[in-house]
């Protein structure tokens, strides 16, 4: 694995509707946050990584050029990374890697997005080549499938489907209006979940994750810098990406070869043997209620066919044997660029106790998630308090 | 005089591009086999998996597809969605909308195709006949072009 990396510092924007602000001030406010959490100044980064969904969702191609003040490289090397819905944890892995591998000392990541400027369905209908699969109803059309496709292949109640959907809903909203930098506030009962107006059925309105405006940095940091000047670090213990074919129908999606091969590498890096018992918190990529159910399974958390059970019994639920998403996740705030790098940084304020209204009591191992491509790509990244 | 602070403004722009983008051997065989109602596949010469849509190579072997395979206008429905929300191009008129994945007979993997053919407004109607196994066949549109708008719909088998 190279050698240890910490995270030092997060920041994140207040997400939501950011009409208030130009996008260079939406990034400078994500990495000045970062910067005083770490407690460093510009010039102690020695590289930079910056990452965002196609950036024509905003009408400027390559707009880390945009950025390049915001972002404090100047004199720097600087990546771009993306990856669709997992460039932020693409970002992560990239500054892990320019750490670990020595390159670097201390590596500032950062990921955004600024969906109310454009049209982001529009733009993200360019992801997929337009022969044969530009047409087929958008991302939550694809993703309703993957969960249809899931409770086909294991046949799950639909009713027992929709009340643990419910439960995700509701207790990820209860996050979200916990957590000070959330997009959607709003408590739900669980009447309100289950008979809002269908969008991709099963899927409706609160099954399904807000167009957000945000930003997140992360500060990365080498083992003998991070122990000098930072009294809580987050070290990075496992990392894992894995890919898939572009052709949806080629490969199961019930059963997620790329989500169970990911999560598996990083358990193995981090020396992880059973993730539910060791694991205290995970930030788990969740745009779509139903489609948590799958990955609770593919991530190791539960057996196969088995996620609604446990959901209904509050095994996952914030003060549950193992919480997931207790920031609200991706249900509450989905400033894409951002969004798998805000996973890590939620997994990291977690570790360091620096979570606040949505802290998970002495969590020490936090797991991090996002799934990406078009429907291809699955990443993790585990932080524990400990190096 | 005490000045009111301005509220920040955007500004609108509007981008639109056109492409010009190559479809390759494989594929304008494949839609120009839509004008005689064919779909055609590819076989893979070492995996044996037959692909849809044809591919020029195996995206798992690396291996050329060169052998071509006439499927069955049938299959059956692995996953499916009842869209029901407007986007990008989308107005209220074309929703709801059907999506189905579906595995035509004799293929290795399914594609995504719209159901149609009865009420699909009806959320209940659509519940009861739109199931993960249930059977489905192509119905091909009268004019056709040689592009994926030839298959007009998909319909259940009762």
């Amino acid at each position: 694995m190279g050698r240890a990396v910490a995270v030092i510092g997060t920041g994140q924007t207040k997400h939501g509707r950011r009409d208030d602000v130009c996008y260079p001030d939406l990034i400078r406010e994500a990495v000045k946050a970062a910067m005083k959490d770490a407690r460093i100044a510009p010039q102690d980064i020695d590289a930079v990584v910056y990452g965002s969904m196609p950036s024509m969702m905003e009408g400027v191609a390559f707009n880390h050029l945009y950025f390049s003040e915001a972002l404090r490289s100047l004199g720097k090397p600087m990546l771009r990374s993306e990856t669709c819905g997992s460039t932020g944890q693409s970002l992560a892995h990239t500054g892990y890697y320019w750490v670990a591998g020595g390159m670097a000392e201390t590596v500032l990541v950062v990921g955004s997005e600024k969906q109310h400027e454009g049209d982001a369905q529009a733009t993200m209908s360019t992801i997929p080549e337009p022969f044969l699969h530009r047409t087929i109803g958008g991302a939550p059309a694809a993703f309703s499938m993957q969960a249809r496709e899931y409770m086909g292949h294991y046949k799950i109640d639909e009713d027992k489907a929709r009340e643990a959907a419910a439960i995700i809903s509701i207790d990820c909203h209860e996050g979200g209006y916990l957590n000070p930098y959330a997009h959607i506030k709003v408590r739900l009962s669980k009447k309100e979940v289950k008979e809002a107006r269908v969008i991709t059925y099963p899927v409706r309105l609160w099954d399904v994750c807000p167009s957000s405006d945000g930003a997140c940095a992360v500060i990365m940091a080498a083992e003998e810098r991070a122990k000098k000047i930072c009294d809580r670090p987050a070290w990075i213990k496992g990392i894992g990406f894995r890919g898939e074919e572009y052709f949806m129908g080629d490969s199961s999606k019930a059963v997620w070869r790329s989500a169970i091969e990911a999560s598996q590498e990083a358990y193995k890096q981090a020396g992880i043997k059973n993730p539910r018992k060791e694991i205290d918190v995970a930030e788990i990529y969740n745009p779509f209620t139903y489609q948590e159910l799958m990955f609770l399974e593919c991530l190791g958390f539960c057996p196969p066919g088995e996620a609604a059970d446990h959901v209904i019994k509050g095994v996952f639920s914030p003060r549950g044997e193992l919480a997931c998403n207790p920031s609200g996740g991706v249900l509450c705030t989905n400033p894409i660029g951002a969004t798998g790098l805000i996973r890590l940084a939620e997994a990291v304020l977690q570790v360091t106790g620096k979570a606040g209204p949505h802290q998970v009591d002495g969590a020490r191992i936090a797991f991090s998630h996002a799934m990406g491509g078009a429907q291809q790509f699955n990443a993790v990244t585990i932080v524990s308090s400990e190096l | 005089m005490a000045q009111e602070k301005e509220q920040p403004k955007t500004m609108r722009d509007v981008l639109v591009l056109p492409f010009e983008m190559a479809l390759g051997p494989t594929w304008t065989k494949f839609f120009e086999a839509f004008k005689d109602e064919k779909i055609l596949g590819t076989r893979c010469s070492q995996c044996k998996r037959v692909l849809l849509p044809a591919r020029p190579f195996c995206p798992r072997c690396f291996e050329p597809m060169e052998e071509w395979v006439e499927m069955p206008q049938e299959g059956t429905i692995v996953t499916w969605s009842y869209v029901n929300y407007t986007y990008f191009g989308v107005t209220e008129d074309m929703i709801p909308v059907v999506v189905a994945g579906v595995k035509l007979d004799g293929a290795d993997c399914s594609w995504r195709a719209r159901i149609r053919g009865f009420d699909i407004k009806d959320l209940d109607l659509v519940n009861k006949k739109v199931k993960v196994g249930a059977r489905v066949r192509l119905v091909w549109r009268k004019e056709k072009k040689g592009n994926i708008d030839d298959i007009e719909y998909w319909e259940i088998i009762e």
